[in-house]
């Protein structure tokens, strides 16, 4: 930061309140991750009687025994890499080739095809006439549906297209002297050049397809093809109301507060592994080509 | 010099508009090939679904598909507007939706100008990390986390209460409790996140400014108030007309995920609503009006925020 050298002692007193408000900001945001990492280590009574604040009380791990003998915890964890690997790598083949279409002036019809795109950001049918469209082409209840569904963003399409634009036509200009066409200019000139913006589009496409839970949950009827997301609702609705932890909760070393709290941490680990790759990328602020200049 | 001059021929007439196509077609029929995919998408996967929204004005069957059923004009549209539970849903969705702009849009603003007066690195890069992890989060796991913390018997909240002398209190089955936790939840996931844009903006700002005003003799206090704010002002009216234009956006993913029935009174909004009369009880018509409806509106506000950003701006925001 610039000003960094420019502080007075005078000023001592709001860096020190500041830097004490924004530790009190970082730590709540904090603090319900490691409630749900201490309930989850937790024995059932305790962390259904809320004793648990800060760290496991009777450590066990009797509820992460529970989810991961589950069959069904690992063919939906199973389902959801097929939907997060499948769905971006769709995504890309359909967005790079059209939004480096797209962001060429000679292309004809460029306005209205830009437009067309544009238009689906501003108007979106809605839930009902998308889900009766899926229906009709015959996509319920399948990976296919669910993976080719929801394959073109306009977001990530325009940004992308930002970029494309961004790159001096005369690097196109040369590849062409060379002999090069749209599929090799594209290839080996633009892409390469390009990689930070299809890095941070790929991204968007692994996170939205990883935390997508509602059209999986509408779409979707066998519990052989739910995603993680769905399974984890499933669960937190039926067991709220199971007989067996209602019942016997001193008996069972879980309750459902633990296995939900266990089920959270799972599903989160694979997040915080990929979160320094998705950091090292919207540092460089390329995130906000929508909306900057 | 555009790309495609470098392929006509050399020639001193300009060539007939014919052979101008010919040419291109030659040379660029690949670009074709690469946007057909994404546009026959888009006409599947959105515009088809458009051309189905006229179900909202049919009385629509299952049998006889968007086509064949029977015009009904308006009148799904007039039941709509007799109906208590959606005119309840749409003051829901202007309330939370007024709400959480009222305490959501400043937080983010705070949180840079916050992060931006930290001197030391390391602290601050740490802070940032975590604040901006919730965003990567997924809503059903904030709402496990938020079931699980407001428990009666087991969450953390009423622990707390009860520690202070406070009955504990079943938050999830109280209206008046569910705006505060839903609006609450959406703030922990996303201000951090939303600073971001901020800032870049504070980044921005030329050191020189800052300079001056040390040699001025200002206090940091003084600068943030005469410098920062000021010079950021211009990406805050965006980001706040932004806001505007998808007001009726409340991310009812998450609502569908903690509401209950004994909160439907202040929770429910118009696509929870659409939700249940559409995907849960087969009400495609009425439905279908009741997203048409929110779509227009919504329409007209982004519209409107566009033209709105433009003036500010000179640029818009696509």
């Amino acid at each position: 930061m610039a000003n960094m050298n420019l502080y007075s002692r005078g000023d001592k007193t709001f860096v020190v309140i500041n830097m004490f408000l924004v530790a009190i900001f970082t730590l709540s945001t904090l603090y319900p991750f490691i409630y749900i990492t201490a309930v989850s280590f937790s024995s059932g009574f305790p962390a259904a009687s809320g004793e648990v604040v800060w760290k496991p009380i009777d450590l066990t791990f009797a509820a992460f025994q529970r989810v991961l003998t589950d069959s069904e915890f690992w063919i939906s964890y199973r389902n959801t890499f097929i939907y997060t690997i499948g769905g971006t790598l769709t995504s890309l083949a359909f967005i790079i080739p059209g939004a480096y279409a797209l962001s060429r002036p000679h292309l004809f019809g460029k306005r209205f095809w830009n437009l067309m795109v544009a238009f689906t950001m501003w108007f979106n049918a809605g839930m009902i006439p998308f889900f009766l469209n899926m229906r009709d082409l015959g996509l319920l209840d399948s990976y296919f549906g669910i993976i080719i569904g929801f394959a073109v963003n306009g977001f990530n399409l325009i940004l992308l297209r930002n970029f494309f634009e961004g790159i001096p036509s005369s690097f196109e200009e040369a590849a062409r002297m060379d002999g090069a066409n749209d599929f090799q200019v594209l290839w080996k000139v633009y892409m390469p050049l390009s990689k930070p913006a299809i890095a941070t589009v790929a991204l968007f496409c692994v996170v939205s397809r990883w935390n997508g839970f509602f059209w999986a949950m509408i779409l979707l009827q066998d519990e052989n093809k739910l995603p993680l997301q769905v399974y984890l609702r499933r669960t937190i609705v039926e067991l709220t109301g199971d007989e067996e932890f209602v019942s016997s909760a001193l008996t069972i070393p879980y309750s459902v507060e633990t296995v939900t709290a266990a089920i959270i941490v799972c599903s989160i680990i694979p997040v915080l592994i990929f979160y320094p790759f998705i950091q090292k990328y919207f540092n460089k602020g390329i995130l906000l080509g929508g909306v900057k200049e | 010099m555009n790309a495609t001059d470098l392929h006509q021929p050399k020639q001193f007439a300009p060539p007939s508009r014919l052979i101008r196509i010919k040419d291109h077609v030659r040379n660029h029929w690949q670009l074709y090939v690469m946007l057909a995919p994404t546009i026959i998408w888009l006409i599947t996967f959105l515009y088809t679904p458009m051309y189905g929204l006229q179900i909202a004005f049919k009385d629509y069957s299952l049998f006889r598909g968007v086509s064949g059923s029977p015009w009904v004009g308006f009148e799904h549209f007039n039941t709509l507007f007799d109906n208590q539970q959606f005119l309840r849903a749409l003051k829901n969705t202007v309330v939370i939706s007024f709400l959480s702009l009222c305490f959501g849009f400043p937080i983010p603003i705070l949180l840079a100008l916050m992060f931006n007066e930290i001197l030391n690195q390391g602290f601050k890069k740490t802070a940032q990390t975590i604040v901006y992890l919730p965003h990567f989060i997924s809503s059903v796991i904030i709402a496990g986390i938020v079931i699980t913390a407001f428990s009666p018997s087991a969450g953390i909240v009423n622990t707390v209460l009860e520690y202070f002398g406070f009955d504990s209190v079943y938050f999830l089955t109280r209206p008046e409790w569910f705006r505060p936790i839903f609006i609450g939840s959406s703030i922990w996931q996303e201000a951090g996140f939303s600073s971001i844009v901020f800032l870049a903006a504070i980044a921005g700002v030329s050191p020189t400014l800052y300079e001056s005003a040390v040699i001025d003799g200002a206090s940091r206090w003084q600068m943030m108030w005469k410098i920062t704010i000021p010079s950021i002002m211009s990406t805050i009216i965006i980001m706040l007309i932004i806001r505007i234009g998808n007001l009726l956006e409340v991310g009812f993913e998450m609502i569908i995920l903690l509401y209950q029935p004994a909160t439907y009174q202040t929770a429910d909004v118009i696509n929870t609503f659409i939700y249940r009369q559409g995907i849960q009880t087969g009400n495609y018509d009425l439905a279908a009006a009741a997203g048409l409806f929110n779509a227009v509106i919504a329409f007209i506000l982004v519209i409107a925020a566009n033209s709105l950003a433009k003036r500010y701006s000179r640029t818009s925001l696509w």
